[in-house]
């Protein structure tokens, strides 16, 4: 599923080519490239404004930039499509704030993420087929939420909501997984339980991961890409991104 | 599979709701037509009628209820798809006057005969054949809904810009509606009906027929509503009227979901209205007038938002109390009761009528009960 498409202009999952935005005379993104393999996993991080979010909105359809490309899968123009279908193509994504449907139960909230045809018809007349549910039962063991997948969603604490939340990306199947600070507001426990879940998914699909914590980062060991200003400051791992001089001038204000 | 669509997710809720439907609508008519007028179990046909008109009524709110409840939509111009359901009634019930009319013309109403019109305008051909009257009642404010909706939705319209301009719809319509050349009897409307597919409006059995007719379609109604809400469609329903964006990033095109329960809102709207029609009598352009499409919202309000079945007991409920205000000293108030009514039920029962009886009927049942789902306040 991974293998570059026939006629694909790059061999890479995601790739970002001076991509641009501004809003109101505000440049959030100027000139930032990017690239994801498929199969990688990729930490994202910078400083309030750095245009961490802005990038996610681009690549999922919410923001359209006003100059640049944004291919996915080698040939796909992700600049011309909306939400649903970015989506549908299989890219799936984690908001900062936990996003679930309060007035589901857990497992409703995995069924609405199931992949599956999304048509008004086909989801009047469904009707939730064996393998189906094997596999929603699979999730809810994964985020170990499996014993109150009767209970609303809206009950849940912060940290069972991203995890649920994090189960409804998987659930999606998506190719690549866009996660934005899936450790913000969790306890230290928490934080390693979500890194190694996160780890977990990393094995047989692409993520990128958008975090301020530090020792999340460490924790899931990845290539890093620092984002400064709406560009890329500086790439590669932890240690040596840590040791740069400019990041280190950006992050601590020098 | 229409079976199973329509009742495999029916509650004991629903089932206490239909039978209580089936059953008035056999009680009601059978002790109109069969007890003697003397007796204490007599309904007269006036109060069956009467009756007839709240559970129009009813339906009506049922199908604001699809949408306001479920998909967060607060349509302020619901009564924009009851009038144009009421209007292809009144149309085919005004061809069927013939030359009974006062002016005697065996083609053209009375009120364009009035008007010195020549010929019967284009859109009022086929109104003389029932089926295609019936196919109208449906289409009219189907297709309504679905180019208003289709705009609208499209255009990622939401909240109070999109009760705005609902309102709008129907005030346009009473403006329209009004005007003489429009072809639909100006203010007077339509009225002075005759025969219904060949019985007399007026007739006992007719009104009798009406009334178990309205509560067939209620209980329909009820359950194509109840069929959608229960399906995983009626999920994404919900879920978009809780976290619309999030439903967006999951590869739901939330624009085509809101245009299908909008437009099969409008359908049943429509047909409330064309069964209001004959059992009142008069259809004209007053039922667009956007205060009845605002009575309507406190009806679901009243009875509980979210529920259908509590919506369909508000709009009972307060209409019942609105009959009984204004047919006594106490008429000028009414207003101030309705409005003192949707301040209360807002303060202290948020969840209507029907939430609120839920909600002590489980803490009875089980103390620690967890609450039950409830809608998120209207945005």
């Amino acid at each position: 599923m991974n293998a570059p498409v026939p006629g694909a202009l790059t061999s890479s999952l995601l790739y970002l080519d001076g991509v641009s935005v501004s809003f109101d005379g505000f440049k959030a993104i100027r000139g930032l490239s990017l690239t994801i393999e498929p199969g990688e996993m990729r930490a994202i991080i910078g400083p309030n404004g750095a245009g961490k979010t802005t990038m996610m909105d681009i690549i999922t359809g919410k923001t359209r930039p006003d100059e640049g490309t944004v291919m996915f899968a080698g040939s796909v123009d992700l600049t011309r499509l909306d939400e649903a279908a970015i989506a549908n193509l299989g890219i799936g994504r984690k908001f900062q704030k936990p996003t679930v449907f309060d007035f589901h139960s857990i497992e409703d909230n995995i069924l609405l993420a199931l992949k599956s045809k999304r048509s008004v018809l086909k989801t009047l007349f469904w009707q939730t087929q064996a393998a189906q549910q094997k596999r929603i039962d699979e999730i809810l063991g994964i985020i170990k939420l499996a014993d109150k997948r009767d209970r609303l969603a809206g009950s849940l604490s912060h940290g069972q909501k991203q995890w649920l939340e994090i189960g409804m990306l998987l659930a999606q199947d998506p190719r690549l997984l866009l996660v934005d600070e899936p450790a913000a507001g969790m306890t230290d426990g928490e934080t390693a339980q979500t890194a190694a879940l996160l780890k977990a998914i990393a094995r047989d699909h692409s993520v990128i991961v958008v975090e301020h914590d530090m020792g999340f980062i460490r924790e899931l060991g990845v290539k890093v890409t620092v984002l400064h200003e709406g560009a890329v400051l500086a790439e590669g791992p932890l240690d040596q991104v840590s040791a740069n001089e400019r990041v280190v001038e950006v992050y601590l204000g020098r | 599979m229409i079976g199973r669509f329509l009742f495999s997710t029916m509650d004991k809720r629903g089932h206490v709701f239909l039978a209580l439907v089936a059953a008035i609508g056999l009680a009601v008519p059978l002790a109109n037509l069969l007890v003697p007028a003397g007796s204490p179990f007599h309904v007269s046909t006036a109060t069956m009628s009467l009756w007839g008109k709240y559970l129009c009524y009813a339906l009506l709110a049922i199908s604001l209820d699809l949408v306001w409840g479920y998909c967060g939509i607060l349509s302020l111009g619901h009564g924009a798809f009851f009038a144009l359901g009421g209007y292809a009634m009144g149309m085919y019930l005004m061809r069927q006057i013939g030359s009974r009319g006062v002016y005697g013309n065996p083609i053209l109403p009375d009120f364009m005969v009035f008007l010195n019109w020549q010929e019967l305008p284009w859109y009022w051909w086929g109104f003389s054949s029932f089926p295609f009257a019936m196919l109208m009642v449906l289409l009219v404010p189907g297709l309504l809904a679905f180019v208003f909706g289709w705009f609208a939705f499209r255009s990622r319209v939401t909240g109070v810009y999109l009760s705005i301009i609902t309102q709008a719809l129907t005030y346009a319509l009473l403006l329209a509606f009004f005007r003489n050349d429009m072809g639909f009897g100006g203010n007077n409307g339509l009225t002075d009906f005759k025969d219904i597919i060949g019985f007399n409006v007026q007739a006992q059995g007719t009104r009798a027929a009406l009334f178990a007719t309205t509560c067939t379609m209620l209980a329909a109604g009820f359950l194509i509503a109840r069929g959608i809400v229960g399906s995983k469609l009626g999920k994404v329903v919900i879920a978009i009227r809780d976290a619309e964006s999030r439903t967006r990033f999951l590869g739901y095109r939330v624009d085509r979901f809101k245009l299908f329960v909008f437009t099969v809102s409008a359908c049943m709207a429509g047909v409330a209205g064309a069964l209001y029609v004959p059992q009142v009598g008069i259809i004209n352009p007053s039922e667009f007038a956007p205060a009845n499409s605002i009575e309507t919202v406190i009806w679901v309000a009243v009875g509980g938002r979210g529920t259908l079945v509590g919506a369909a007991l508000g709009a009972v409920v307060v209409n019942w109390a609105k009959t009984m205000f204004t047919s006594g000293l106490m008429a000028p108030y009414w207003l101030f009761a309705l409005g003192a009514l949707f301040v209360l039920v807002t303060l202290f029962m948020p969840k209507g009528i029907l939430g609120t009886v839920q909600g002590w009927w489980e803490k009875r049942r089980k103390p620690e009960a967890v609450p039950a789902a409830e809608p998120a306040p209207a945005e």
